[in-house]
């Protein structure tokens, strides 16, 4: 007799039972032994069908294809721009990627990026040995002047840009910042000082409640609480995500 | 002569009182305070990050690497001297292929994994204490892994087997000791550590392993809820607004 033996959303730990049975299939941060689906990282539960996986809530972000990033330049080599990605491995930025200009052998690329400047950019490729390359061709992506970087959990990026970006773009429109969220969990913004510190802060609220329901409408008032009554959005943003 | 009543006045399967939490250092990836009794670890995860030196990295997976550390004021007598020990290497090497069976590191090629196990204070079981500690901060810095690894310490004190020996049994002189550290994966009940210090016969090491296993899954109960209690307390603060 199959049966599930957690409720949906509900934060399970390394090694708990999920599911007896085998009418249930075991999905991602999940595995099977014998008859039964147990967790294998820390995480909410998800029932979908016959799936169950794992949301995870904590852990270093991982390079993954087609994500937007912001990484910041840590050496300058001969042929391109190494960056730090705030994972576990660095980027790989080749010239032809990283500028349309025309670049003679031997140029000075620090005429392009230097150390320490924060790029947003593209992840083209990793490699099984996580040989991880990005670019900068495309729209959105280049390199952030000004402004503040701050650091999230990346498991909570997608919380705090929300549905089709509905939660950044709050934020965005209340405190009339300049705000790019990495999926690697960085997060750059710009605005006047006042209204920065709002916006970090309800990132931080966002980011501390993430794994919580009704969270829109809670940063809503807060930031009502703040501004005054916010306008409707109408329309699509052009967020990147 | 018999040891008919312990020193610290508990039954001879009782353990002490013990107490956990997750996620106590802020700037960790993953962290845990684990105590019983009078013996204190703290645990810290960094990563998965780049590993240096370079020769020690592994294309394969991901590297354990464990730092156990008693600091100077922790023991019950002398002053433990600083810096590292035959002892404490030897203990931090037993604590990383204990922690090794559960864990998953194949998606992180030559990145490490950094768990440091600090002890402010010690009452004799701190190597057990230590992988309690660290399996909780492994969970909460979201790397996966199979389950939890919890360990306890088993001996014979005189005639009677008794669990979670501390400092005072450890140092019975009316007759023989025996300390046995052992750790297990609770879900499969297969062993990871089992240690020996002192003298004991096969019967009595069966007899001992069997009281190990029911305090180790009572262990086990406190570190999952440790884990969980990180994102409760935030769905209670939740329901009363």
């Amino acid at each position: 007799m199959s049966k599930v033996l957690v409720k949906d959303k509900e934060v399970v730990v390394p090694g708990e039972e999920l599911a007896i049975g085998l009418d249930y299939l075991p999905g991602f941060g999940t595995y099977r032994i014998g008859d039964s689906i147990r967790a294998s990282r820390l995480g909410l539960a998800n029932l979908d069908g016959r799936a169950i996986k794992i949301i995870p809530l904590s852990g270093r972000y991982l390079p993954k294809k087609n994500d937007v990033i912001l990484g910041k330049v840590i050496d300058v080599t001969l042929n391109g721009w190494r960056l730090d990605i705030n994972s576990a491995y660095t980027a790989m930025l080749m010239v032809k990627e990283g500028t349309s200009d025309f670049v003679t052998k031997g140029a000075d690329l620090t005429q392009y990026y230097s150390l320490g400047d924060y790029l947003v950019c593209k992840i083209t490729n990793v490699t099984t040995q996580k040989l991880v390359d990005v670019t900068m061709r495309g729209p959105g992506l280049k390199k952030l002047r000004n402004g503040r970087i701050i650091k999230c959990n990346p498991h909570k990026v997608p919380r705090i840009i929300g549905k089709q970006g509905s939660m950044v773009s709050m934020i965005k429109n209340a405190t009339k910042c300049w705000i790019i969220v990495g999926q690697n969990g960085l997060i750059w913004l710009q605005g006047s000082p006042k209204d920065e510190v709002v916006a970090v802060q309800t990132i931080a609220m966002i980011e501390k409640e993430a794994h919580l329901q009704g969270l829109t409408e809670k940063v809503k008032s807060h930031l009502e609480g703040i501004y005054g009554k916010l306008q409707e959005l109408k329309g699509e943003s052009n967020d990147i995500q | 002569m018999t040891y008919s009543k312990r020193y610290s006045d508990r039954g001879f399967d009782d353990l002490r009182p013990i107490e956990a939490k997750a996620g106590v250092i802020p700037n960790a990836d993953g962290s845990a305070f684990f105590k019983i009794g009078n013996t204190t670890a703290y645990a810290a995860v960094y990563g998965p990050r780049d590993l240096h030196p370079k020769f020690k990295q592994d294309p394969g997976k991901g590297i354990l690497r464990c730092n156990y550390n008693m600091m100077p004021f922790s023991g019950m007598g002398e002053r433990v001297r600083p810096g590292p020990s035959r002892r404490s290497r030897e203990i931090s090497m037993v604590t990383e292929k204990a922690l090794m069976p559960v864990l998953d590191l194949q998606e992180f090629p030559n990145a490490v994994v950094d768990v440091f196990i600090e002890l402010p204070q010690t009452d004799a079981g701190s190597r057990c204490a230590g992988i309690c500690a660290a399996s909780i901060a492994l969970a909460d810095a979201g790397i996966p892994m199979k389950d939890l690894v919890t360990a306890v310490s088993v001996g014979k004190v005189d005639d009677k087997i008794v669990v979670d020996l501390d400092y005072a049994e450890e140092a019975h002189e009316g007759g023989p000791v025996a300390d046995i550290p052992v750790a297990m994966v609770p879900s499969t009940g297969m062993i990871s550590l089992l240690q020996m210090d002192g003298e004991v016969t096969k019967d009595d090491l069966m007899k001992a392993l069997e009281k190990a296993r029911a305090a180790i899954l009572k262990i086990y109960e406190i570190q999952k809820k440790a884990l969980k209690d990180k994102y409760y307390v935030d769905m209670v603060n939740q329901n009363e607004q």
